[in-house]
C-alpha cells in the first residue's frame, strides 16, 4: 500500500530534473532540513551529554558541554544497583520468544491462506485483520481479570500471549503482500513428487521468505521491547518486569539523580539504536509497510 | 496437488494456534468488555448486572467529557502537524542529495519507547534543569513556567514530544508517496510552465490525496488512544488537565477499582475508533481509481 521501496528506485530518475529554486532557494530547502533533523536528534544528544555527567556538572555547566571527565560509572550504577540487568534480560527474551512466536505462527497462517484450498479462509483472513482495529486499551480490563482466574497475571506468558496477539494481524498483513508474489511452481513439482506439506512450508516456503521475516521480526521486536501498558497491567514482581516499567520505577526513586536517570535511559533505548545503524534500511521498509497499526 | 493441499488436519494445525490466542486476547475480552460495561463491580468480588447504568452515568461524566475533549484537542493538533510533516516530505523529495540519511534521522524517535521519550521530555521540561527553561533565563526570560504543571499549558506542552515522536513516520510515509509520483508527470507540467508551486499543489498533492487520508484518520485514531506518554508524564495531572480517554478508564479501573465503569469507558473507546477506521475504509476504497499515466 504504502512502499520506501517503489520510492527509492525513483529517487535517481527524479533527480535527474532540473530544478527551478536556484541556489538560494536549494540552500533554504537544506536549511529546513537540518533544522527539522536538529529538532529530532538535539534531545537524544542531550540525553547522552547528561547520563554522563553528575549533577554538579548537569546544573552548572551549559546543557551541550561535554562532560570533562565522561562518568561511564553512572553506567555501572545503574547496571549493579537495582534491577536494570534484571529488566533488560527480561526484555530481551520476553521480546525474542513473542517475536519468533508472531513470526513462525503467522508465517504458518499465511501459508494455509494463501497456498491451501479450504472454506472460511478469506472469514479466517478477515477475522485476522479486523482485529488491527481494536484499540489496546479496550480489550485490557477483561485482559487482566482473565490472566487473573487463570493465574497467569504476574507471569511472562500473559505478556507473551498479548504481545504475540496484537502483533499477529500486522505481521500477517506484511507477510501476505509477500506470500502473494512467491511463485508456486517449485512448491507444484514438489508437491507431484509426493512431497509432503510440511515439507513444503518448511523446505522449500519458508526459506523464500527470509527477507520479509527479517522484515516482519523487527518490527515486532520494536513493538515489543517497547511496550508499556501490558507489563505495567499484569506485572508487579521486580523478576518479571521488563526495561519500559522498570526504568519506569528506578527513575522514580532517583528523581535527583540526573546522571543515573539519564544512563538509565541510554541503556533503555541503546539496543533499538544499534539496531538502527545496522539495519535502518529495513527498520524504514518495516515501518512503512506497517504504518496501517499506527 | 489440490488433495494434498486441501489436507483439513493440517490447515487446522496451521491456522488453528494463531487464531485461538487472537480469540483468547482480542476477541473475547472485547466481548466481556461490552458485557462488564453492564454491570457493577471492582474486579475482585461478584458483579452486579445493572444494565445501561454506566453508560448512562457516562453520558452526564463531567471528568469523561473533559478527558473525551483533551483527546479531540490531541487528534486536532495532530491532524494540523501533518500539514507541517507533508511540507517537509515535499522539500526532502525534492532532489535532495542526501534525503535518505535525513528521513532516517528524523524516524528515530519514532523507535523509542514512549516511557523513554517521556521521561526524557521530563527532563527537558524540568523547572530549574531542563533545557527549555535554561534556554528561556538566558534569553533573559525570568520565573519560566513549570510546563507541566500548569493546567492552562500541560496539553499543548505534552504535545510537543508526541510531534518528535510521530514525525518521522509521517513524513516516511508521505516521502514514499511522492515518490511513487511518476517524474513524467512532473517533467509534462515544466515543459508546459508551471511553477514549484503549482506542481505541488495542483499535481503532487491531488495524486498522493489518498495517503493524506488515510493519515489523517492514522493521526486521528492514534491520538483517541494515546496513552503511554501523557501517564508516564503527567498522569493525566494535573487536576486532570492532561486527563485524555485511555488514561481515565485507566484510571476508574486499576486506580478507583471501578471495573464496570471503566469497561464502559473501554467500549466507548472501541466504539469511537471503529467510527473512525470504519471512516478509514470508506476514504481509500476509492483508491483504485487514481491513474498515474
Amino acid at each position: 500500500m504504502i512502499s520506501g521501496a517503489t520510492g527509492q528506485l525513483q529517487e535517481g530518475r527524479a533527480r535527474s530534473g532540473n530544478g527551478a529554486g536556484g541556489k538560494i532557494g536549494y540552500a533554504l530547502l537544506y536549511i529546513v532540513l537540518i533544522g527539522v533533523a536538529v529538532f529530532q536528534l538535539f534531545p537524544l544528544v542531550w540525553l547522552l551529554l547528561f547520563s554522563l555527567k553528575n549533577n554538579q556538572e548537569v546544573f552548572d555547566l551549559p546543557p551541550l558541554s561535554l562532560p570533562m571527565n565522561p562518568r561511564w560509572e553512572n553506567y555501572e550504577k545503574v547496571w549493579s544497583a537495582g534491577n536494570i540487568s534484571v529488566y533488560f534480560l527480561n526484555s530481551v527474551w520476553i521480546t525474542v520468544v513473542a517475536t519468533a512466536l508472531t513470526v513462525i505462527l503467522g508465517s504458518l497462517v499465511t501459508f494455509a491462506i494463501t497456498r491451501m484450498k479450504w472454506k472460511g479462509s478469506s472469514f479466517v483472513l478477515g477475522l485476522f485483520m479486523v482485529a488491527m482495529m481494536i484499540p489496546v486499551h479496550s480489550t485490557l480490563i477483561p485482559l487482566f481479570s482473565i490472566f487473573n482466574k487463570v493465574g497467569l497475571t504476574d507471569h511472562p506468558i500473559s505478556l507473551i500471549l498479548s504481545y504475540v496477539a496484537f502483533n499477529m494481524p500486522i505481521t500477517i498483513m506484511i507477510l501476505l503482500g509477500f506470500y502473494y508474489t512467491l511463485p508456486k511452481e517449485v512448491e507444484e513439482a514438489a508437491v507431484m513428487d509426493g512431497c509432503s506439506v510440511h515439507r513444503v512450508f518448511f523446505r522449500i516456503v519458508l526459506p523464500m521468505t527470509g527477507s520479509v521475516l527479517a522484515t516482519t521480526a523487527i518490527i515486532n521486536m520494536i513493538y515489543n521491547w517497547n511496550e508499556f501498558i501490558f507489563v505495567n497491567t499484569f506485572i508487579s514482581s521486580d523478576m518479571f518486569k521488563t526495561l519500559t516499567v522498570g526504568v519506569q520505577n528506578f527513575i522514580g526513586q532517583y528523581t535527583t539523580d540526573w546522571g543515573a536517570i539519564g544512563a538509565t535511559l541510554m541503556i533503555s533505548i541503546l539496543p533499538i539504536l544499534l539496531m538502527f545503524l545496522f539495519l535502518s534500511d529495513r527498520i524504514v521498509e518495516g515501518i512503512a509497510a506497517g504504518s496501517v497499526k499506527g | 496437488m489440490d488433495k494434498v493441499m486441501s489436507n483439513k488436519k493440517i490447515i487446522a494445525l496451521y491456522v488453528l494456534p494463531a487464531l485461538l490466542v487472537i480469540m483468547a486476547v482480542v476477541y473475547i475480552p472485547i466481548m466481556l468488555t461490552a458485557y462488564y460495561g453492564l454491570n457493577e463491580w471492582n474486579g475482585i468480588g461478584a458483579m452486579t448486572f445493572i444494565g445501561l447504568d454506566n453508560y448512562q452515568a457516562l453520558l452526564s461524566d463531567g471528568k469523561f467529557w473533559d478527558s473525551a475533549w483533551h483527546s479531540l484537542l490531541l487528534a486536532v493538533f495532530s491532524a494540523a502537524s501533518l500539514m507541517i510533516y507533508l511540507a517537509v516530505a515535499m522539500v526532502l523529495a525534492s532532489k535532495i542529495k542526501g534525503a535518505n540519511l535525513f528521513r532516517k534521522i528524523y524516524l528515530i524517535p519514532m523507535l523509542l519507547s514512549s516511557v523513554a521519550i517521556a521521561q526524557l521530555w521530563l527532563r527537558i521540561y524540568h523547572p530549574t534543569n531542563g533545557i527549555v527553561n535554561s534556554f528561556l533565563e538566558s534569553i533573559g526570560i525570568t520565573n519560566p513556567p513549570a510546563w507541566l504543571a500548569e493546567p492552562s499549558l500541560v496539553l499543548f506542552a505534552l504535545f510537543i514530544p508526541i510531534l518528535w515522536q510521530y514525525a518521522g513516520f509521517y513524513i516516511l510515509i508521505y516521502y514514499a508517496a511522492l515518490k511513487n509520483i511518476p517524474a513524467s508527470l512532473v517533467e509534462a507540467a515544466k515543459i508546459d510552465g508551471a511553477t514549484s508551486f503549482q506542481i505541488a499543489f495542483r499535481i503532487k498533492l491531488p495524486l498522493i490525496m489518498e495517503v493524506i487520508k488515510v493519515t489523517i484518520v492514522l493521526a486521528v485514531v492514534g491520538s483517541l488512544k494515546y496513552f503511554d506518554l501523557i501517564f508516564v508524564m503527567t498522569d493525566g495531572g494535573p487536576n486532570g488537565a492532561s486527563e485524555v480517554m485511555a488514561s481515565y478508564m485507566y484510571h476508574t479501573a486499576f486506580r478507583a477499582y471501578d471495573f464496570g465503569y471503566g469497561s464502559a469507558i473501554g467500549f466507548f473507546l472501541l466504539v469511537i475508533c471503529l467510527i473512525v477506521t470504519w471512516v478509514i475504509r470508506k476514504l481509500t476504497a476509492s483508491k483504485e481509481t487514481i491513474q498515474y499515466s
